[in-house]
């Protein structure tokens, strides 16, 4: 997941020669700012006579200014984006529902959020796709095949028991706590020109081989899970689940980590994308996790790099569309109406675009070029130039998508990204970790 | 000697006090309540417990000669202060010596003190990010000492290593230490060095009897900008230590991303603690006050 630029935020008065009438409408705009984004309540932001706007809080990753012109064009609903760390999208949806009216959260929060009984049970009634969303967040499983389900899968929190409830269902009911955007599968990126043979397992990432030439992500919740596929792979230990371990796994991992650390495994350890970009491109590192978009930017440089599938699978995450349950009427009807313009087929072809998976493929498909959808659904060697929403060339006729089709990709997802019940104590030892 | 009313003095000196009192007072007293509070996933709650503070020396004193994690985090952190503080106060001292002495005019003056500003020209992260490419494996230093037929192979310890923080802290740092001890420098009247040199001083001794002893207060001011920057960093030492070195400010701001709020408080309160603790001894070895 990439930290895109958020540019639904412009700062005022920054360009002109600054008085002191403009600082003070600067701070006007800011304070309008501050309202629009419903830090003050009860604000109203558009004065207009009728259009809706809706307010859709979640982190930057998706908030994407072309997505929501499209919506004004096409449904002359107004998206206000506000951006949130991942930390604040729960703690919003949990201590502030009313300051959005649309929340797209990851999976893993879901979980932790729909005990607050802030969320609306989706009516998939109301969802004239809902049938054709894809089997990996309804069923679990990929062309008939279940796949991997440790950590928060999105098959554990999808369902919920009514439309107001805090409780997950375990079958398929008529109401869905989110409504998936996207989703992917995450794993190693290597330098293939700098490492010279093929690699096939987790357990490379601490290969003595690749001694100071490697790194992971400091990002706890999602470091120790990339850890747990490299000790697996291994044969140290095989994990009950890796997206909620016991004390004692935690210890174990990290043990694992600490060891490797001190013998000088790691060159760095990358907190942003383009910490990890940059590790690669100059050669500091030639084995390390690394997220979808940052591969491609490394490419793009004209680095030969992989984004390399491995045989104990992937580490997925997925986000989606939830509502409050404080959303009523007519903003009520524009979330649906907007949800169902999101499945619809321009957003999920959007979103595949870019190397992300959407929700409902049969529509994706429909709005994508036979070639565009050979190569980033069904790992087909581009039969042109392939091109990202923006029309710059990303990769050149004949290349063939790591890790291949969607099929194969998905089908191979080993876990999901995840809140640990005991993460306060994982987040410590984390800290142990990177002190050692 | 006049009579002041206090009341005139005290109107004078409270929008200062209330905005220190607004913006650091209530801020510093919140975060200290806040370290005994109990939290759990997504908020914190109103308590009075020390477990957070329990929790930052768990088995500190029962690993003893050990050291546990607070402690080694501490160490690296004061570590790095002191070696931080020590290049930035000679090289610092060095510089302001020759722009306060050595430069004649000026023009000439102003002109080079701007040269010194140049690092601050950039943002921090672009300043750190742009040594990767000099200091990498791959980078123009190492194709220089390999060129040269100095090193047989490539360099490691350049970057995301001690060796780069203490580099990447110096070079933005050095600034703070040259301002307050060139200010010191200029108002040393020198007809005082003249006078030392008449009485038969040598460089040397001018140096360490009469320059320095009156640069005091400067490179204490100096030497606290410096180590308090350094003792708060999670940014420095994390791109340059490439996130492997651990500092306290990092392990606060971990828990910050986690909303482990209290338990980040509690960490900070402690390091507030130690910086204090560490700025009362510098102003027991010099009376800024009184030299000022």
């Amino acid at each position: 997941m990439s930290k895109k630029s958020r540019k639904t935020i412009a700062h005022p008065g920054t360009t002109k020669a600054v008085s002191r009438r403009k600082v003070i409408k600067g701070a006007g705009a800011v304070a309008g700012l501050a309202a629009g984004s419903g830090l003050v309540k009860g604000f109203p932001y558009v004065m207009a006579a009728d259009p809706i706007t809706l307010r859709y809080a979640s982190t930057a990753v998706t908030q994407d200014t072309r997505l929501a012109a499209k919506v004004k064009e096409d449904l002359g609903i107004t998206i206000q984006y506000i951006p949130l760390t991942s930390d604040d999208v729960v703690k919003t949806a949990v201590t502030q529902p009313n300051r959005f009216d649309i929340l797209e959260p990851e999976v893993w929060m879901v979980k932790k959020i729909v005990p607050s009984g802030n969320l609306r049970g989706m009516d998939t009634r109301r969802i004239k796709q809902a049938g054709n969303i894809t089997t990996v967040f309804t069923e679990g499983k990929v062309a008939g095949k279940k796949i991997g389900d440790q950590g928060t899968a999105p098959i554990k929190v999808v369902y919920l028991t009514g439309e107001e409830s805090k409780t997950f269902s375990k079958d398929a009911t008529r109401w869905m706590s989110i409504i998936p955007s996207v989703y992917n599968a995450d794993t190693l990126g290597i330098r293939p020109d700098l490492i010279g043979r093929p690699i096939e397992n987790w357990h490379e990432l601490l290969n003595p081989e690749f001694k100071g030439k490697a790194a992971i992500l400091n990002i706890p919740s999602i470091g120790i899970m990339d850890a747990a596929m490299v000790v697996e792979s291994m044969g140290e230990h095989t994990y009950g689940d890796k997206g909620n371990m016991t004390r004692d796994e935690i210890d174990l991992t990290i043990k694992v980590l600490t060891e490797a650390k001190k013998a000088g495994q790691f060159r760095a350890f990358w907190k942003e994308f383009n910490e990890s970009v940059n590790l690669m491109a100059s050669g500091e590192v030639v084995i390390q996790s690394m997220w979808s978009p940052a591969v491609t930017k490394v490419r793009s440089q004209g680095i030969p790099c992989i984004y390399q599938p491995l045989k104990e699978g992937y580490r997925a995450w997925a986000s989606g569309i939830a509502l409050p349950v404080t959303l009523k009427g007519k903003k009520l009807d524009a979330a649906y109406e907007l949800i169902n313009w999101y499945l619809s087929g321009w957003a999920g072809a959007f979103l595949n675009r870019q190397g992300y998976y959407s929700a409902v493929l049969s529509t994706a498909e429909a709005s994508m070029e036979p070639y565009e959808w050979d190569y980033w659904m069904l790992g087909k060697p581009a039969a042109k130039d392939i091109k990202a929403p923006d029309g710059t060339v990303i990769e050149k006729a004949g290349t063939v998508r790591d890790g291949g089709s969607f099929n194969e990709r998905m089908g191979a997802v080993a876990c999901w990204n995840a809140v640990m019940d005991e993460n306060r104590y994982m987040v410590r030892k984390w800290n142990e970790f990177i002190a050692a | 000697m006049r009579s002041h009313r206090p009341t005139v003095a005290y109107l004078q000196a409270a929008p200062l006090a209330l905005v220190f009192l607004l913006f650091f007072v209530v801020p510093l007293v919140l975060t200290v309540i806040v370290s005994v509070w109990d939290y759990n996933e997504y908020q914190i709650i109103p308590d009075f417990t020390f477990n957070n503070y329990r929790e930052i020396f768990e088995g500190c004193i029962a690993d003893l000669p050990a050291l546990c994690v607070t402690f080694k985090t501490y160490w690296s952190t004061v570590k790095y202060g002191f070696l931080v503080w020590l290049c930035t106060l000679v090289i610092g001292f060095t510089i302001a010596y020759f722009l306060a002495f050595h430069v004649r005019t000026l023009t000439v003056q102003i002109v080079l003190f701007l040269i010194c500003t140049i690092p601050f020209w950039t943002s921090n992260v672009i300043r750190m990010i742009s040594w990767i490419p000099l200091l990498g494996r791959n980078g123009l230093v190492n194709d220089a000492l390999l060129g040269l037929g100095l090193v047989s192979e490539r360099q490691e310890w350049l970057l995301f290593s001690g060796f780069s923080v203490v580099l990447a802290f110096v070079h933005l740092y050095t600034l703070f230490m040259i301002v307050p001890i060139f200010n010191s420098m200029m108002r040393i009247d020198r007809t005082l060095l003249e006078a030392a040199n008449d009485a038969g001083a040598s460089g040397w001794q001018t140096l360490t009897n009469v320059v320095i002893p009156l640069c005091k207060p400067g490179i204490t001011i100096g030497s606290i900008f410096v180590i308090t920057i350094v003792m708060g960093d999670f940014i420095t030492i994390g791109v340059m230590g490439g996130q492997q070195i651990a500092s306290i400010g990092k392990v606060i701001q971990v828990e910050m991303s986690y909303l482990q709020f209290p338990a980040a408080a509690a960490n900070a309160v402690i390091l507030l603690a130690v910086v204090l603790m560490i700025i009362y001894a510098m102003t027991r070895l010099v009376d800024i006050r009184k030299e000022l």
